[in-house]
């Protein structure tokens, strides 16, 4: 069957193929056809895998990176002077001398380029060489290939811990359960594992894998970039189709895990992978700063104009006053003298290229060299490091960094971003009952415990069961073990179960405890120990330190409700002490791999009462009771959670009863509104009671055999669909997932992050607005609010909530400008209640957005001290800070750690992920990543501040200097006929900006420490100088003009008229001036200096000696080098001058004097 | 409580590293705790207060004002004299001269002035000619010279510079040297004669080597084939400038000063920064001790009238002038310092005032910051 005709399956590719715009894929085995030329492989369309990520060939390096550079405005402005330059009118010296500036800057641009793109040459070389093993026909075996052999079609086997080559759809695992577990980590830092499923169908247990044997054809989607979602069928040669999803892709960049080998065929290769299509480099934003020195350029160019039209009328009205032109006027060749007219507007042109230092080209260049070293610094800061997670702040957008320290509204998720995310089982309420568990799950409640044990006795079921059950499996978590090849889980966990059941787990604990520290000291570098910190590591969950710490405490008291890291652990300590224990003792154990920390904290509860999730395969689930008895649920379908039904649901079969029972898990208004029967309202009433918990309502329905079947018909048809899949998914779930019965609810506790309240009164106090987001309700966002201090309790306090229903939209309406009234007058009339809070939910939100509204509710926003919004999706998360930021025109920080932030990270000015629970979305899109809240203090008010006004005074620095040297020129220009003649040899000329005076700015603008970081700490306040752009406004760069205007009058009138009327020539004229416009300007950088350290030193002496050893050497050396100038000598003869010191010295102190 | 936990999760931090990779050092991505990556680095900062600025102020004033004594003193020890001889004047000797000219003029016009000095010029007397409203610094006039040519090199004497048109070849000739600066030499020759009280004239000796810096006689200024002595014969293929008189190798009679080297030559050919400008002329050397190099008494001045500037509205002065360690005489250096010296005393001493009366009070309110 394989081949009965691979000219027709050829002629099929063809067809296929010749039309690129299909939106499907179709992917044939590569096998047949192994032998047949590259134009006649039915796959050839597709890319292969090996990757180049360098943009440039050895070839085409020059002309693509010019290419690219002349992007730049400032780049093309100095080309064209460059050309101006080979004008003959225009009288250059030296036309070729002009571009070196340009020269060198392009130089090195491209150097940096080329160093970055052979980097990635070299690391793509590296992964297209990686080895990997592909079937082929010849030897009908897996043989070793390169990755870069890997083409689509082919079959690929990946054994365990290998990292995938291209994305494979897997067809066979070594699993008997057709899956395997891989690990994203590099993907999306993620290291918790994923499963995947062999295709139905494909998984022949146990068998062989044999890829010769396939014949059918892949279809699915063309490449993007989604990593959540795929969609195709595989179409058997008997056009029997079957559906796959997302679930059976193997992703490249993976590493498979837990699974022997798992084999598969390469559906996209290359660029064309999932991962690949996701590496957008960083993203480019633009610095309030860089776009207000861009007006800044613009007015230097305007007073450039300005200066080169005075050249030029100046040029034509001193020709005009000549009778007849006198012998140092130069005819042209033909000995004819142009009309004075023609030559004031040649002159013009010849002035531009006098005076084109005026824009400072070399600013665009050291701005960049000034952040990288800034975020050297930045993530070189050891206070924003974390031990726990071992990760420094990462700055992934190169060139804001400034706009950190001029942020005045700070968005923040709440979730993850002020708490920890890690969640703790508080409390549940079944059946109407409520238990409370105060300080620690490891003591379960007395009265549950004995609730449950009666229900165990009695009757197999009963709601407490079906509740502990719907806990242990209704989730996604997995269950792996200590080693890689892993056998069929054998849990032992009878000894802690009994001491639960006891409820006496504590002293188990420190016994355990102990035995682990008896252990520890006698093999510390033995084997067992550091495998068990090793996997424990991998595990991904955080535990490693909470347990380790949890050994050396020991004989200190758990229970101590005060200590922060101990709280942390809590819902983890019995399992992980355990397991450690087991661990030691030589037998496995489980350890569970949870995509959310909900589900952990839900798992770890149901363990604690005895119900032990064992194993989860996509077919079975494993619970072991309270009983030891193990139930073994056959898993017929899982819905699962998505952010907009906000529920999951597992459909299992039961194994004593053979009941189909749907086990669901949700929000709580997500389960609520679905209930079938009316249940007691005091339960609601007790949910809605638990503000500060997350609130989880588990609840269970049973299905009729004659009802699933035909759901699942219709789910089948939706499963395999490839339009509108997800619509018609979401419509089955919602279908099934009615009229439940409650089982009950359980609290979930997520607690604050350290050092939040302090945080966020840190930014207040610095001015900036904090807004809280967050999809969570209402309750509990307001209790978070108050307990970090966002809301304080004598504040008032308006909530806005369309529970009180259409006539919300009027009621807003109207107490908007009332309310805005109250704000105002409040202050005035009473300075304690002066703080206005508002809480607002995210229908009426939306509401409030809505274009009659909108002015109002900003206006309204304005007065408020903190607003806090519940129940957003992320989509409106980024359209409050869009309209904030639009309407309020301000600086905008958005904070956010999860997927749902991705919206508002990317639309705020400023985005910052927080690399915590859940997962790097959001980091992957921030342009910074820190690890905790708290660092948020540290970044803006001290990096932020330090960034913000060190590139601030950099840029009006470098105004400053340029102005100030080119007006020496302009200045003489008035003595020269307006000739444009430049008393300053053109070399020095371009040293002077290139090398004297670059290295000391660029210092100034990475070391510069105005204010010591502890002051910037506990004065917050000092941060509002960067909020209102006090360090770069409009009036300091005039300023800096103006300062630099009365310098060079300075610089140029003194040493003119010390030698006035003497017989000095016009460059031993110049050299003084440029001496003593090399110390105006160093000496003035020395004053802007606050802190002087070893480096600002050497850079300051340094860049004076340069100048010296410089000048000394080309004048000594150039003897005719360059016409007309001849250096030769004149510097010595100088320097040989008293009365050049003399000059030197007054000029220096008159220019600072006003200083 | 605090340390402890941290010291804990230190201990925590390294022992899981340890073990990550089973016994192989592993690098934690902590960043280094030093001084310069940390921006701990010490560091001097210097803060402007009353103590540092006052002391400040009160140097540069003491400083500054013996400076400027000194250099007034100096400037105002300098002997100079000026006479301006354009001719502009109907009156002026030299005013017939000035009207009637020609650069091809065969006939010498000559003029002669008279003047009388008040005091002696005691040590060597410099003399210099000086022009006023000649733009030597125009920027098509600087280029308007091959550089190699003047340093005596063959191929550029025979293909001048494209900088020297238009005065580059004359009649298919190359000129030498080649273009605008040195086509407009200055040629006025300027004689000296003491008149004695009893109305004898006597002719000052003059020197006219020396005048120009060592570096561009020797070194950047030579003759090409420097080893045939013979300047005809190596000038023979070229045109003298157009506005000179004589070719370039009858400069001068003395074979050490002759062609490009010739001292008169190499100081024009260093243009001027300003468009007034001197140019040293000769050289008066002191004869002995016992008798002033220019003595109290008349003179007169014997103009050979070559140099055109009645165009630009020029004018053409002699001076002379004795020299100090400064330069010529410019007392404005002097009084600069003097002027900045004392504004800075006075501003201390008003500072000083000021901080007495109210340093007390801001002192106090300075301390809580």
């Amino acid at each position: 069957m394989t081949w009965t005709n691979p000219l027709t399956l050829l002629r099929h590719g063809w067809t296929r193929h010749w039309n690129p715009d299909r939106p499907v894929r179709t992917v044939v085995s590569n096998l047949p056809f192994e032998d047949l030329k590259k134009r006649e492989q039915p796959n050839r369309r597709y890319e292969g895998n090996a990757i180049r990520t360098n943009k440039y060939r050895l070839w085409s390096f020059i002309p693509m990176n010019l290419f690219e550079q002349f992007h730049r405005m400032a780049n093309i402005y100095f080309v064209g002077l460059a050309i101006l330059n080979f004008v003959p009118v225009v009288n250059a010296f030296q036309p070729e001398v002009a571009l070196i500036p340009i020269c060198i800057i392009l130089a090195l641009t491209a150097v940096k380029d080329g160093w970055e793109d052979f980097r990635r040459y070299q690391t793509d070389q590296q992964l297209n060489n990686t080895p990997c093993f592909i079937f082929s026909r010849k030897q009908m075996c897996f043989v070793e290939r390169r990755w870069k052999d890997v083409r689509v079609g082919d079959f690929v086997r990946v054994l365990s811990n290998e990292i995938i080559p291209a994305d494979i759809l897997l067809l066979h695992t070594s699993d008997p359960n057709g899956v395997c577990h891989m690990e994203t980590a590099n993907l999306d830092g993620e290291t918790s594992l994923k499963q995947r499923k062999v295709v139905p169908g494909f998984s022949s247990l146990g068998e062989p894998f044999q890829p010769q044997t396939f014949d059918s054809t892949v279809v699915c989607e063309n490449p993007n970039n989604n990593l959540n979602l795929f969609k195709g069928y595989v179409e058997r040669p008997d056009k029997r189709r079957t559906g796959f999803g997302i679930d059976s892709l193997l992703l490249r960049g993976c590493m498979v895990r837990n699974t022997d080998d798992a084999a598969g065929i390469v559906v996209y290769a290359g660029h064309e992978t999932k991962s690949m299509l996701n590496n957008s480099g960083p993203r480019y934003k633009r610095s309030k700063i860089e776009r207000k020195m861009n007006t800044d350029v613009l007015f230097c160019v305007v007073l450039l104009f300005f200066m080169c039209l005075i050249g030029a009328l100046g040029h034509a009205i001193w020709l005009e006053t000549f009778s007849s032109m006198p012998s140092y006027i130069v005819p042209d060749s033909n000995g004819n003298y142009t009309p004075s007219v023609l030559a004031g507007f040649y002159m013009f042109f010849t002035m531009i290229i006098l005076l084109q230092v005026m824009i400072p080209v070399s600013l665009y260049v050291s701005i960049e060299l000034v952040k990288m070293g800034q975020i050297f610094f930045i993530t070189q800061d050891v206070e924003l490091y974390d031990e726990e997670l071992d990760r420094r702040v990462q700055c992934r957008a190169l060139n804001i960094t400034e706009d950190l320290g001029q942020i005045q509204y700070v968005f923040s998720d709440k979730t993850g971003t002020l708490t920890e995310n890690k969640m703790v089982f508080r409390r549940c309420s079944v059946m109407g009952t409520e238990y409370c568990h105060e300080e620690n799950v490891v003591v379960p409640d007395r009265k549950l415990i004995l609730e449950v044990d009666r229900q165990m006795a009695s009757i197999q079921t009963g709601p407490y069961l079906d509740f502990f059950l719907a806990l242990a499996i209704c989730n996604t978590v997995l269950v792996s073990s200590v080693t890689a090849q892993r056998q069929r889980v054998r849990v032992n966990v009878a000894d802690l179960a009994g001491a639960e059941r006891v409820g006496d787990v504590l002293r188990a604990l420190t016994h355990s405890t102990k035995t682990v520290k008896g252990r520890r000291s006698s093999s510390y570098s033995g084997g067992s120990f550091h495998n068990m910190r090793q996997w424990f590591r991998k595990c991904g969950l955080g535990k490693v330190f909470t347990s380790m710490k949890f050994f050396k405490r020991g004989g200190e008291t758990l229970a101590d409700p005060f200590s922060i890291d101990e709280d942390e652990s809590d819902g983890f300590h019995s399992s992980d002490v355990s397991d450690a224990a087991g661990g030691l003792s030589g037998s496995e154990e489980v350890c569970y791999e949870a995509h959310s920390p909900d589900e952990a904290a839900l798992i770890h509860a149901a363990k604690a009462y005895g119900f032990t999730m064992m194993e989860r395969t996509p077919h079975y689930v494993t619970v072991k009771l309270p009983d030891e008895a193990l139930l073994k649920f056959e898993v017929l379908d899982i819905l699962t959670f998505d952010s907009t039904r906000r529920r999951m649901s597992i459909i299992v079969r039961h194994p004593h009863t053979k009941e189909i029972i749907m086990y669901t898990k949700g929000a709580d208004s997500a389960i609520m509104e679905r209930l079938g029967n009316v249940f007691s309202g005091d339960k609601i009433k007790c949910v809605e009671q638990w503000c500060g918990w997350k609130a989880v309502c588990f609840s269970l329905k049973v299905i009729s055999e004659q009802e699933f079947r035909a759901w699942s018909a219709v789910r089948q048809e939706a499963l395999s669909a490839i339009e509108e899949k997800e619509e018609r998914l979401m419509e089955t779930a919602n279908f099934i997932e009615s009229s439940f019965t409650l089982l009950g609810a359980t609290g979930i506790e997520d607690r604050l992050q350290e050092s939040v309240p302090e945080t966020i009164q840190a930014l207040r106090r610095a001015g900036m607005q904090v807004w809280v987001l967050t999809g969570d309700k209402p309750e509990t966002a307001i209790n978070i609010a108050y307990s970090c201090k966002l809301l304080e309790h004598e504040d008032l306090v308006f909530t806005f909530s369309t529970s009180r229903k259409v006539l919300q939209c009027q009621l807003t309406n109207a107490s908007v400008p009332e309310q805005s009234l109250i704000c105002v007058s409040q202050p005035v009339s009473s300075g304690k209640l002066g703080c206005i809070g508002l809480v607002i939910d995210g229908p009426t939100l939306s509401m409030a957005m809505s274009d009659e509204l909108v002015e109002l509710f900003v206006e309204l926003c304005k007065h408020c001290r903190a607003v806090l919004c519940c129940r957003v999706t992320p989509l409106q998360k980024s359209a409050v800070v869009k309209l904030i930021r639009q309407k309020l025109r301000v600086m905008t920080l958005a904070v956010g750690d999860g997927a749902n932030d991705v919206n508002m990270i990317q639309a705020a000015d400023v985005g910052i992920g927080v690399s915590g629970q859940e997962g790097m979305q959001a980091v992957m899109a921030s342009d910074f990543a820190i690890t905790r809240f708290k660092h948020l203090q540290r970044l803006l008010l001290v990096h932020g501040h330090w960034c913000y006004s060190r590139l601030a005074n950099m840029v009006i620095y470098f105004f400053y200097k340029n102005v100030a040297y080119v007006n020496l020129l302009f200045w003489y220009q008035f003595f020269c006929g307006f000739s444009a003649t430049a008393m300053i040899d053109y070399w020095l000329m371009i040293f002077f900006n290139l090398f004297f005076t670059s290295a000391p700015p660029i210092m100034f603008g990475i070391m510069e420490k105005e204010v010591s970081d502890s002051t910037l700490l506990s004065l917050p306040e000092l941060y509002k100088r960067g909020q209102h752009s006090e360090g770069y406004r409009r009036s300091t760069f005039w300023i800096a003009i103006l300062d630099a205007f009365y310098q060079s009058l300075v610089c140029f009138f003194i040493p003119y008229w010390t030698y006035n009327g003497s017989d000095i020539g016009i460059f031993a004229f110049g050299t003084p001036m440029n001496t003593v416009s090399l110390f105006t300007i160093i000496l003035h950088l020395a004053i802007e200096i606050k802190s002087w350290t070893a480096v600002h030193w050497v850079i300051m002496i340094g860049s004076v000696l340069v100048y010296f050893i410089v000048t000394l050497a080309y004048s000594a050396i150039c003897i005719s080098c360059n016409p007309p100038s001849d250096p030769y000598w004149i510097m010595h003869k100088q320097m040989a001058d008293p009365m050049f010191y003399l000059v030197c010295i007054l000029t220096t102190v008159v220019a600072l004097l006003p200083r | 409580m605090m340390a402890s936990s941290y010291s804990a999760k230190e201990e925590d931090g390294h022992h899981s590293g340890s073990a990550g990779l089973g016994g192989t050092a592993i690098r934690t991505r902590k960043p280094d705790n030093t001084a310069f990556k940390q921006q701990r680095l010490p560091a001097w900062q210097p803060i402007l207060t009353a103590g540092t600025v006052l002391p400040a102020f009160f140097i540069i004033g003491l400083i500054f004002i013996p400076i400027g004594i000194g250099l007034f003193v100096t400037s105002n020890n300098i002997k100079e004299f000026e006479i301006d001889y354009t001719g502009t004047d109907m009156s002026s000797p030299c005013f017939n001269c000035s009207q009637s000219f020609s650069w091809n003029s065969t006939t010498p016009c000559r003029c002669v002035l008279f003047f009388s000095l008040d005091q002696p010029f005691e040590s060597n007397v410099f003399m210099y000619y000086g022009l006023s409203n000649f733009y030597q610094n125009h920027r098509r006039y600087v280029k308007s010279r091959d550089d190699s040519q003047l340093n005596g090199d063959e191929r550029s004497l025979k293909e001048p510079s494209k900088e020297c048109e238009p005065y580059r070849t004359n009649e298919n000739k190359p000129i030498a040297p080649c273009g605008a600066i040195a086509n407009s030499m200055f040629n006025d020759t300027l004689d000296l004669f003491y008149i004695d009280p009893n109305g004898t004239q006597t002719q000052i000796p003059f020197i006219k080597k020396g005048i120009a810096w060592w570096t561009d006689k020797h070194v950047k200024f030579r003759n090409p084939s420097s080893s045939n002595p013979n300047l005809t014969a190596v000038f023979i293929d070229t045109a003298k400038p157009v506005n000179w008189r004589k070719p370039v190798y009858e400069l001068d009679t003395d074979p050490e000063n002759n062609g490009f080297i010739n001292e008169d030559f190499i100081v024009w050919m260093r243009t001027a920064a300003l468009p007034t400008f001197r140019k040293l002329y000769r050289i008066i050397q002191k004869k002995n001790n016992m008798t002033p190099t220019l003595p109290r008494g008349n003179y007169s001045l014997e103009v050979t009238y070559n140099y055109p500037v009645r165009s630009f509205e020029g004018r053409k002065r002699m001076i002379l002038s004795t020299i100090s360690w400064m330069g010529g005489k410019n007392p404005f250096l002097g009084i600069a310092y003097i002027t900045v010296g004392s504004i800075c005393f006075f501003l201390g001493v008003v500072l000083l005032f000021i901080h007495h009366k109210y340093g007390n009070r801001n002192n106090s309110s300075d301390i809580p910051n």
